[in-house]
Parts: structure tokens; sequence; C-alpha cells
């Protein structure tokens, strides 16, 4: 498919008011070219009292995704909230392929309830009705399950709205640093603050189940790898080796993470069994060996080594601790993250001495470069693997910025105020 | 399970098929989400020791990107805090440090990397190896800040402290 660069900017600062540290806006900067069109009644509320816009938030969420163009609420002629309320040649008129329509109420247990349909205005059909329920005071999950839903109906994809995002975030007030731990939503909302240290803070990775992070903090003088829990905020040091303690990854199973350490001599790949305790060296090499990934089969790591000369993608065979060369393209392509198709790699790719993020099809062999900025970092595919989120640096602040993997899509995710970096996507959540 | 999302699929599909608009067509599947509240955790506090520096030797020692070499100037100063330390018994830190360029991870290795360069140079000169810590940052603590060719200089280094 072709792309052009679509420069249309939506500042949806209103989103981010409660927040009180990085807070981040999001910048739409491209878009796809041949948006699917579809019109978002406003979700009738029958005057029950809602903390957040919920129609508001879907159509920001479809927006972002640079999929869909949505059909603005001023050319409307009505606002159905039912399918029966339809009249499909108005909306045709309109130009929208699709319409959602929805409306709110209360349940006996006091949660809310929003029963909504997609309809095809083409083929003049309801695609569904679905229900979802939450709390009075989760009304952004509510809505994101919505955007959801409607993602999948329509391109097939399962949606990763309904995800969070960990990041790092750091002011700096003269000799003085002030590293944070932060979750938010996958479009910046809610944000809330995990830990916060004087000492830095490094490379937060979300276990398989979505409710435990684990992440580098030097608290103690030295680096140490650390477990907590998001609901909880219950955590354990894992590691506190001489030296190296780094680049924790979680196995898909969640029972091991792989690590760094270098108490050997030099830095090395071990797995960690979070049950036992158990270390097992998985590398023996005087090179540098860091940032493992597992691979979604969980028999392989993927991880940066620069035994060739330069810093370069290895692939690791947990059974019998077999290496092999994967990326060739380049002197330096390091910090490998896989989708969970187990086939795209994102990476850290130099070109003209330029860091840039790129995607490997392991299959076919094909490198693709997704960003033209520089100092890109940290890349992080979502769970659904159709977009990444990676560190940048705009104005001389490290922000994060988000792209499609085939470079179509892309936004910014700017903090206000400090610098934020090493965006981990969560997994799916439900 | 299959069954019935096939069941309802079919049942879908014969409410489309009679063609009405009107009757909402559930597809059986709500979606239940509960609370999900981020807490904070409070970290240790550290055990650091500041020690103050050794003299008004050269502290600091500078490297290439992507590399740990001691260049002749670093090495002069070592061979100077290597004589300076056989004659006392204080302990000292090797802290490695890197430029923002390339990733975190790698850079905390190669951060190390330099510190150990150091460290072997004094060892070699007969410095004991146990009065020596080594600690990497990589470019988690920068000494310039900026995204230039002098900022990363000067970031690319080992301290002695």
């Amino acid at each position: 498919m072709r792309y052009f660069r679509q420069c249309f900017i939506l500042m949806l600062a209103t989103f981010f008011a409660s927040s009180a540290y990085a807070e981040l806006v999001i910048k739409v900067t491209e878009g796809n070219d041949q948006p699917t069109v579809i019109a978002l009644a406003p979700f009738n509320l029958n005057g029950i009292k809602v903390n957040e816009n919920i129609t508001d938030i879907v159509a920001a969420d479809l927006s972002r995704s640079g999929l869909f163009r949505l059909t603005p609420q001023r050319d409307m002629l009505a606002f159905p909230s039912q399918p029966s309320d339809v009249y499909f040649r108005d909306w045709r008129l309109l130009g929208a392929e699709y319409l959602v329509v929805g409306s709110l109420s209360v349940m006996p247990d006091r949660r809310f309830e929003l029963e909504f349909s997609l309809l095809s205005i083409n083929s003049q059909r309801i695609q569904f009705t679905h229900k979802v329920r939450s709390p009075a005071s989760e009304m952004r999950d509510l809505a994101h399950a919505v955007s959801d839903k409607i993602y999948q109906a329509i391109t097939g994809i399962r949606g990763a709205f309904a995800t969070r995002l960990a990041y790092v975030s750091v002011i700096r007030e003269g000799d003085d640093f002030t590293y944070r731990l932060q979750v938010a939503d996958a479009d910046g909302a809610r944000e809330s603050l995990m830990l916060e240290s004087k000492q830095p803070i490094m490379s937060p990775t979300w276990a398989p189940s979505g409710v435990e992070l684990a992440y580098v903090s030097f608290e103690t003088g030295r680096p140490a790898i650390f477990r907590q829990n998001l609901l909880t905020a219950e955590r354990q040091q894992l590691t506190s080796f001489k030296g190296l303690n780094g680049a924790p990854s979680w196995s898909p199973d969640g029972t091991k993470l792989a690590v760094v350490l270098s108490k050997d001599g030099n830095p090395e790949i071990y797995t960690l069994d979070l049950d036992s305790n158990k270390l097992v060296r998985l590398t023996r090499h005087f090179a540098i060996d860091t940032e493992p990934t597992w691979m979604p089969d969980g028999e392989h790591i993927l991880f940066t080594s620069d035994r060739g000369g330069s810093p370069q993608i290895y692939k690791l065979k947990l059974s019998d601790k077999s290496v092999k060369r994967v990326t060739f393209k380049g002197n330096y392509n390091a910090r490998p993250n896989i989708a969970p198709d187990g086939r795209t790699v994102a990476m850290v790719h130099r070109s003209s001495d330029l860091f840039h993020i790129a995607v490997l099809d392991l299959k076919t062999g094909r490198l693709l470069q997704l960003t033209e900025t520089t100092l890109d970092e940290s890349p992080s595919l979502a769970p659904n693997g159709a977009m990444l989120m990676y560190a940048t640096k705009y104005d001389n602040k490290g922000i994060l910025a988000a792209v499609s993997i085939d470079a179509g899509v892309k936004y910014n995710l700017p903090a206000k105020r400090g610098d934020v970096r090493e965006p981990a996507w969560s997994p799916y959540l439900r | 399970m299959k069954t019935r999302i096939n069941l309802y699929a079919s049942l879908l599909s014969l409410a489309i098929l009679t063609g009405c608009s009107s009757a909402p067509v559930y597809d059986n599947d709500t979606t239940d989400i509960d609370n999900a509240a981020v807490k904070t955790a409070q970290v240790g506090s550290a055990d650091v020791e500041i020690v103050p520096v050794i003299s008004d030797l050269a502290t600091v020692f500078y490297f290439d990107f992507d590399k740990a070499l001691l260049n002749a100037e670093s090495r002069g100063a070592l061979l100077e805090h290597a004589a300076i330390l056989k004659g006392n018994s204080r302990a000292v830190r090797l802290e490695g440090h890197a430029d923002e360029r390339g990733t975190r991870e790698y850079n905390i290795a190669l951060g190390e990397r330099r510190a150990a360069a150091a460290k072997e140079f004094l060892v070699l000169q007969g410095v004991a190896g146990d009065r020596i810590e080594v600690i990497s940052f990589g470019e988690e603590r920068a000494a310039a800040f900026g995204s230039d060719d002098e900022a990363w200089r000067l970031n690319r280094r080992v301290e002695l402290k």
C-alpha cells in the first residue's frame, strides 16, 4: 500500500488533566492515506453522570491507529443511540462506511453498562451488538474495550487500546536527578507512579501476566534487578551480584527471567528461575552479550553481542546453547524486540551514523527502516504487533513515539515535563 | 466453546438474513472490566559512600565511540595513581560511562568494559584488585548534556573516585 505524509495534529490535552508527573500528550504526525471512514454518534448517556467522555476516547483511539477517519459530529443530522433509529441514507451521504451507536445504563450492582452496535452503512447491516460493563470509575477502560471491539471487527486484527505502557521519566534540576518508573494507559492517560528514586531506573519489562514488571534500579548504589507488582506495589530484589545486573526479559510462561550478569568477568546471559532462584549460564564469550529477549516459542532467545566486532543480533537455542547471527546489514544492530508472530524483530539500527528503529523479517531477511529521526532507541511492540513504541529525542528532550510496522502511521507522546524513555508496551490485559 | 461461537455466528447471520436492523443482535460476549489501579512502591535506602578524590591528578579518562582502549594521557595519569595507591591502603571506585548513542543496556556493558580496562591497568602496576571496585552507569549519568560531538566526547569516560 502507498502512503503519503498527512500532517494532521491532534492535541488531546484535555485527556491528561489529572496526571501529575511527566504527562504524555499525543500528536499524530502521519496517517494512512486510505483510512476507513467511521461515524461515531455520541453515546446516549441517558442522564447518567460520567467522569470521562467515552465517545471522545473511542474517537481518539481509532484516529491514533491511523486506519480510520472520523466523521465530524457537527456534520451529523441525528445522534441515534440504537440501530432501529438509524437512517442509513443520511450516513451514506456523509461518506461514512461504518457507524457506531450506543447507550449507557446503570446495572443493579451500580456498575455501568454500554450497549453499542457497529453498523455497516453500505450493506445496511448490524455487524455486532456488544455490551461492556465496568465500575463507574473505570470509564476509560470501558471506552478502550469499545475501541478494541470496533478495531477488530473492521481490521480483523485484535485491538491493543486497552493496554498499558511502562516507561522511565527523568527530571533534572541542576545536579539533582529524579528517576520515576511510570505506568500509563497506551494513550498516555492515567499516568501512575510505580517507583521514584534519586538513582537510575532502567529496562522495565512486563511479565506475561500484565500485573508485574521487572526492572533495574541503582538504589543500592549498584545495579540490581527487581520485580514489582503493579496492583499491590509489593517488590522483591532478585539479583545483586558483583558487576552488571541488567536487561531482564520475562519468559513467555512467566517462570523465568533472562538476565545479564558480569559476575564471572564480562557480560553474559543467564536464565533465573523465579521459583528456585537457580541460575543457568547461556553464553560464554569474552565479548559483550546483552539485551536478551525471549522468542514467543519459549525455546529461543535473541540477544545483542559484539562478538563479531560490532553489535549485532544473535539467536540462541536454549536446548543446546547454539548461537546463530541474524543481522548482517549495517554495523550496529541491537536491542531486539520480537513480535508475537515470532517472525518480526524490531531493533535499533544504525545507518549513516544515525540510530533508527528498523524491523527485520526473520523469514525473508528483509530489513525495513521505520524512523527517520536520530537517537531512536528501545523499540517495544504492541501485543497485536501492529505498532511499536520507541524513545527518541525531540528538541533536546527525551520523548516517546509510535510507528506502525509498515511505517505508514506515526504519532508522538512527548512529556510536558522532563525526559521520558524506555517504553515497554504491556501484553493484553484481559 | 467453539461450537457455541459457531452457534451464535449462525444465529447472527440468520438475523442478518432476515434483514432486520431494529432488534439488537447480541454476540453474547460481554466484556467485564475490573478495577486495576496502580500502587506506588518505596525504594530502599542506598548504602553508597562517596569517597573523596585522591589528588589533583586527572581522575577522568576519555574513550573513543564503542571503544574501551586507554589513551596515552590516561595511561600516564593512571601510572601516577597506581604509585600513590601502592603507598596507602584505601579502596577506590572506577565508574564507567558511555555517550547517549546506541542502546542503554549495551552502553552499560560498554561502560563496565571501560572501567575494567582502567582497573586492569592499575592491577598490572601492582595495585591489589580487591581494592578497586568497578561500576558502570552506561549512559544514565551524563557529565555533559546535549546531543553533539563535544557532549558525547565528555560522556565517554571512566571516573576514578
